[in-house]
């Protein structure tokens, strides 16, 4: 199968690897896919005060597409609002991408994964201003 | 480091370049100034010289694997010789009996005919291998009935390399007096054939992997006892009524001296394989979480199949884009599925994306092996630092109890 140039770019030289602590307040990590489908991302934001991503970093066990869409998708959120980074859209990483039709579904992991990160932050706020109250 | 040809080919079980001195013998059967004629011509010489060649070359093929001439079917390769075998026994059988036995690690070209079959009303049974990917013989024996009139099981498997035991299958088969069908596509010149002591009745054979051309394959077809089968191609009566079409001369001439060499140099071949192939496997075995796929004694010389733990067999491939290899991965495919063949050994779904085979073959060099070795390491080392999965069994998390958000 033939890869696109930024494919192959983002696969040989994958942005933003690495983990943060998962148990970070500012942290959030969205972790999606199985081993069994081939594929699993681990896409971990750290927000400042502001509310803005200022940092992101990825894992990802897939081919070279699920690689590349996860380094991108590293790319795109930082400096982003939380709000602003959910609205990113699947078609628009398989479009960076050029992906191929039988590819399109790591963009669709991808923009679980950002999600996934956004709402495990989320939690986090609400149990720790909830911790606050007992407190 | 010598003239060393970038990417490497290690891919040997899925087609052989054409030997120099088969590619010569062809070529002089197709011009004007060479061994043109159509073998059927009966009328002058052009058609009986075309005919001697096609039938040395028969002898050639019959040689290999300890058959007599007349027992060899031309066809179009192994798929059309499983094709032929399994629909034209059973078919010219179907009056004993519609009950056929098959192995689920099988070449697609079997177990899609046994489908086929199956949408005609006959009843097939997939036997499930060992982990070793070996047929176990008592399951065999427990699933022979009174109906059933085929077994089909390969001589060498395609993905994992392992040597069914024929001769034994063969035993049970003639003991029950049920027709025996070997796909022995991959084993000529690599591991020992012989028909009568394999009491084999039918066996797919093919050109192309082994330094033939490819477009060009051969039945045997058992005459004592006579093994029948019905043809599945129509028309001129060519190959004693059995498969029907003018005789590629060149193709055929070019698969006998495939053949004849591989007889030839088969023990010389396989040594210095072996070789390459422990050399291969030894550079490897440091390599934390690698599990080796199928028996690795009753296994021709030079496939090597392995599972990279926490790695993507496809992001594997892309990284070791020097070396020319395939993988059990599902995204290599067009299904999403793995490879049936390792899902059939009971290995993880995990372990089936993470396959990669080896082929090594009669040109590859130590060279070849040791860039080969080292594209590998490095490979590894790149895309564990990449995985969440390397990183979570680092951690000494059992991924089996992890619950995943299966998409």
């Amino acid at each position: 199968m033939a890869y696109s140039d930024k494919v192959l770019d983002h696969y040989e030289n994958p942005r933003n690897v690495g983990s943060f602590d998962k148990s970070d307040q500012s942290v959030g990590t969205g972790m999606v896919g199985a081993p069994a489908c081939g594929d699993v991302m681990k896409l971990q934001i750290k927000v400042g005060d502001d509310g803005v991503i200022e940092d992101a970093k990825f894992k990802t066990y897939g081919c070279g597409s699920a690689i590349a869409s996860s380094s991108l998708l590293t790319e795109w959120v930082k400096g982003k609002t939380l709000d602003e980074a959910s609205e990113i859209k699947n078609t628009d990483i398989a479009e960076e991408l050029a992906l191929p039709p039988v590819k399109i579904h790591c963009s669709v992991l991808a923009e679980d994964a950002i999600r996934a990160a956004i709402d495990d932050l989320k939690s986090k706020d609400t149990s720790a201003a909830e911790h606050k109250k007992i407190a | 480091m010598t003239d060393m040809k970038l990417p490497i080919y290690l891919d040997y079980s899925a087609t052989t370049p054409v030997d120099e001195r088969v590619a010569e013998a062809m070529m002089k059967c197709l011009t004007l100034g060479g061994n043109y004629g159509n073998p059927a011509s009966r009328s002058h010489s052009f058609g009986w010289s075309a005919e001697k060649a096609v039938e040395e070359a028969r002898e050639h093929v019959a040689a290999l694997i300890q058959a007599d001439p007349k027992e060899i079917i031309w066809t179009s390769g192994a798929t059309e010789s499983d094709n032929l075998a399994i629909k034209g026994a059973a078919h010219f059988y179907q009056k004993n009996g519609k009950h056929i036995i098959t192995c689920k690690t099988e070449h697609k070209a079997v177990l899609d005919t046994c489908r086929q079959l199956e949408r005609e009303g006959f009843e097939v049974t997939y036997l499930e291998p060992k982990s070793s990917g070996l047929v176990d013989l008592d399951d065999l024996q427990a699933a022979i009935r009174d109906d059933t009139v085929l077994v089909s099981i390969m001589h060498v498997n395609n993905e994992i390399g392992v040597i069914q035991d024929i001769k034994a299958i063969g035993e049970i088969t003639r003991k029950h007096k049920i027709i025996f069908h070997v796909d022995a596509a991959q084993s000529p010149g690599k591991a020992g054939i012989d028909v009568q002591d394999m009491n084999i009745d039918l066996m797919s054979l093919s050109a192309h992997k082994v330094y033939g051309p490819k477009g060009i394959g051969a039945l045997y077809v058992r005459r004592k006892p006579r093994v029948r089968i019905e043809a599945q191609i129509h028309g001129g009566g060519h190959e004693r009524g059995m498969r029907s079409g003018t005789l590629a001369t060149h193709q055929i001439v070019g698969m006998g001296e495939a053949f004849r060499i591989a007889k030839e140099e088969m023990a010389a071949d396989n040594e210095r394989i072996l070789m390459l192939r422990n050399r291969l496997l030894n550079g490897l075995k440091d390599i934390d979480e690698i599990y080796i796929n199928g028996d690795l004694e009753q296994r021709i010389p030079g496939n090597l199949n392995v599972s990279f733990n926490f790695i993507e067999g496809e992001s594997l491939i892309m990284a070791l884009k020097d070396i020319a290899v395939s993988s059990g991965s599902a995204c290599t495919s067009a299904s999403l599925e793995p490879s049936y063949v390792l899902r059939a050994l009971g290995r993880d779904d995990e372990l089936a994306h993470s396959s990669i085979r080896f082929t090594i073959g009669r040109f590859t060099t130590v060279e070849e092996v040791d860039y080969a070795t080292q594209l590998i390491k490095s490979a590894v080392v790149k895309l564990r630092d990449l995985s969440p999965l390397w990183e979570m069994h680092k951690e000494g998390i059992d991924l089996k109890t992890v619950e995943w958000a299966a998409h």
